[in-house]
């Protein structure tokens, strides 16, 4: 008699893929003794961006929740940074995690009243409850209004004494956080929520019907998010030393650019964001000087993928060869042995 | 007290500027559920072109506009004909995300051409011609003209939408596409058709911003979000519940301007999230048999 179970499909071979994954991991936490200065902010500045256009593809992607307000969360992560460290004394490295918290206790009311507005409509509402934020901290004198202010350098000098010291410990956060970010993403796609996303993400209806408590695990989602969202705001800004309203709740910066590169990589994959992330460095750093219109010519691109190949960059190369970089795919198995 | 009447009189005048924001925006979601995150983008766009018309013609704002509505409905047609029929479905992502590509695009594409600075439509003296209505309240003419373009407007949208053959045709799609198609019309087409009118009702809009305020190619986003927020207040589906959302928000607006200059935009999102609390369904649903 032959017993059906699920497997997860692992066409590479587990010790293998652990092994490449070790090797690309040493080598990045390397990179204070073969990178310089510039390296280092760029690799920060990249881990920032695959951390927060994974996290979009969650919501996106797996979830159906399309934000176009994700810079709520990073600014609120950046604005609360800055109020622990200043305000309440909290060491810079400590605020991070908290300001990660406090964001996920603000996102829960934010999403009982975003739950409200359907698919596209919650689209927009996301945009408006970041547009609240940006003009909430535009009111909060203590912290610049609405021209910003600076960390103090007590508070810079707090993290580490020297300058390569903190820049050495910045890139290691920023290292050890989007390794973070793409290993909860992992787990919880490999958890039960996983499969309650993927059915979600396939036809909402019939997962409703299977007995999913959809509403439950979109807000579960929706939580997590904002709460890593925030973290990854909060670094950015550590980096940066400087807040504004405009910059820290940017809905270029923080939405469109996360929006493009997910859609670029291949949404609704877990590599899709990481590539996309390497498309969209790639792109900028031979193209930056043309300014406005590199924006254009990226706009145009994600308008030509999504049209012509929604799958992205990844879901082209999947498709053709069968690759997954992370063990995600399930199969069901009929077990011929005997039982 | 009589500064309080005159605040909530402008709340009222600026309200009916977002009921045309939101019309435009109201009547495409309402006939193929597609959410047009450019919509503010095409607005400013539609100033930009009334600007250059104005000023290569020598003409008014008004004339002006008379070139702006048609360019702005062939622009709505081929751009529906040619990108946006591609994204409709059931999933909800390609609209999205295509509309929201568009919005980068025109915004920088207006940013490259017309640079940041922000600009103005000069429409001579009746920018500041007023007549006084009661002791100490002045309405300006602008605001008053805009004001009843936009009941005009509403009107004349409910009028197509449910006296006309056009009209017939929006709502049957809206109903039931499949079904539309198989009694001989052309969804293709008639989804084209109303991306044109909503961009042609998106240009009386844009001219209207552009004679009122200053503006520039980064105010898109704003303006789709009162748009939107007037659509939701009003309640989905109800033209004329989408003036009265608009002038909710006006309202709004208005008074936390005057009470805090920096609270005005606030104010009116505020109000919006407490609607979404306590009626999600908007001020003024539409019965539905």
């Amino acid at each position: 008699m032959s017993v059906p179970r699920v497997e997860f499909v692992d066409r590479a071979g587990r010790i293998r893929r652990l092994a490449l994954l070790a090797v690309v991991i040493a080598v990045l936490a390397a990179a204070p003794a073969w990178g310089g200065r510039d390296d280092l902010r760029l690799l920060a500045e990249i881990y920032a961006y695959v951390g927060l256009a994974s996290l979009w593809n969650l919501l996106a992607g797996y979830a159906g929740l399309v934000s176009v307000g994700q810079q709520a969360y990073v600014g609120l992560g950046a604005y609360l940074l800055f109020a622990l460290t200043l305000l309440a004394g909290v060491p810079p490295l400590l605020a991070i995690p908290l300001a990660g918290a406090i964001a996920a206790v603000v996102a829960l009311p934010a999403a009982v009243l975003l739950f409200r507005l359907r698919g596209h409509y919650f689209a927009i509402g996301t945009w408006i409850v970041a547009e609240v934020f940006r003009l909430l901290a535009s009111q909060a004198s203590v912290l610049g209004g609405g021209s910003g202010l600076s960390l103090p350098v007590g508070i810079v000098t707090s993290i580490a004494a020297t300058r390569q010291e903190r820049e050495f410990l910045i890139y290691w956060v920023a290292l050890a956080l989007v390794l973070l970010v793409l290993l909860v993403i992992v787990a919880l796609l490999r958890s039960r929520y996983g499969l309650a996303l993927k059915a979600i993400r396939d036809n909402e209806l019939a997962a409703l019907s299977n007995g999913i408590d959809v509403r439950a695990v979109k807000v579960i989602i929706y939580l997590v998010t904002a709460f890593a969202t925030a973290m990854i705001g909060a670094l950015i800004f550590l980096q940066k030393l400087r807040i504004s309203p405009d910059a820290a709740f940017s809905v270029n910066d923080w939405t469109a650019f996360v929006i493009f590169m997910t859609v670029i990589g291949g949404i609704g994959r877990i590599e899709g964001p990481i590539i996309g992330a390497g498309v969209f460095f790639a792109l900028r750093q031979t193209l930056a000087d043309l300014g406005t219109l590199y924006l254009l010519l990226l706009g145009t691109v994600a308008i030509v993928v999504m049209l012509r190949a929604p799958k992205g960059i990844w879901g082209l190369i999947a498709d053709r060869f069968g690759w997954q970089v992370f063990p995600l795919e399930r199969r069901v198995v009929l077990d011929e042995r005997k039982p | 007290m009589l500064d309080w009447i005159n605040v909530i009189v402008q709340g009222v005048l600026v309200g009916g500027l977002y009921a045309m924001f939101a019309a435009g925006l109201s009547l495409i979601f309402g006939i193929m559920r597609l959410v047009n995150i450019a919509h503010g983008d095409l607005i400013v766009l539609a100033a930009y072109l009334a600007l250059v018309a104005a000023q290569t013609l020598g003409i008014g704002p008004l004339p002006a506009l008379l070139i702006v509505a048609p360019l702005m409905g062939l622009i709505g047609y081929v751009l529906q004909r040619l990108v946006l029929n591609r994204t409709l479905g059931d999933d909800l992502l390609p609209p999205l995300l295509v509309t929201f590509g568009l919005s980068v695009i025109i915004q920088n594409g207006l940013l490259e051409v017309f640079s940041a600075d922000s600009r103005r439509l000069q429409a001579g003296t009746i920018e500041v011609a007023s007549f006084p209505v009661a002791e100490g309240i002045a309405i300006g003419a602008l605001p008053l003209l805009s004001f009843l373009v936009a009941v005009a407007m509403i009107a004349g949208l409910q009028f197509v939408l449910y006296r006309t053959a056009l009209g017939r045709a929006f709502r049957a799609a809206a109903d039931d596409a499949e079904v539309t198609q198989l009694m001989g019309l052309d969804n293709r087409h008639i989804f084209a058709l109303a991306m044109a009118l909503s961009l042609a009702v998106v240009a009386v809009a844009g001219v209207f911003l552009a004679v009122r305020a200053n503006f520039d190619p980064a105010i898109g986003p704003a303006r789709l979000i009162f748009g939107f927020e007037a659509v939701i207040m009003g309640g989905l589906g109800s033209l004329w519940g989408t003036l009265l959302g608009g002038i909710v928000l006006g309202v709004a607006q208005a008074i936390g301007g005057e009470i805090d200059p920096g609270w005005q935009t606030l104010a009116g999102h505020l109000v919006f999230l407490f609607v979404l609390a306590v009626r999600p369904e908007g001020l003024f649903p539409k019965v539905r048999a």
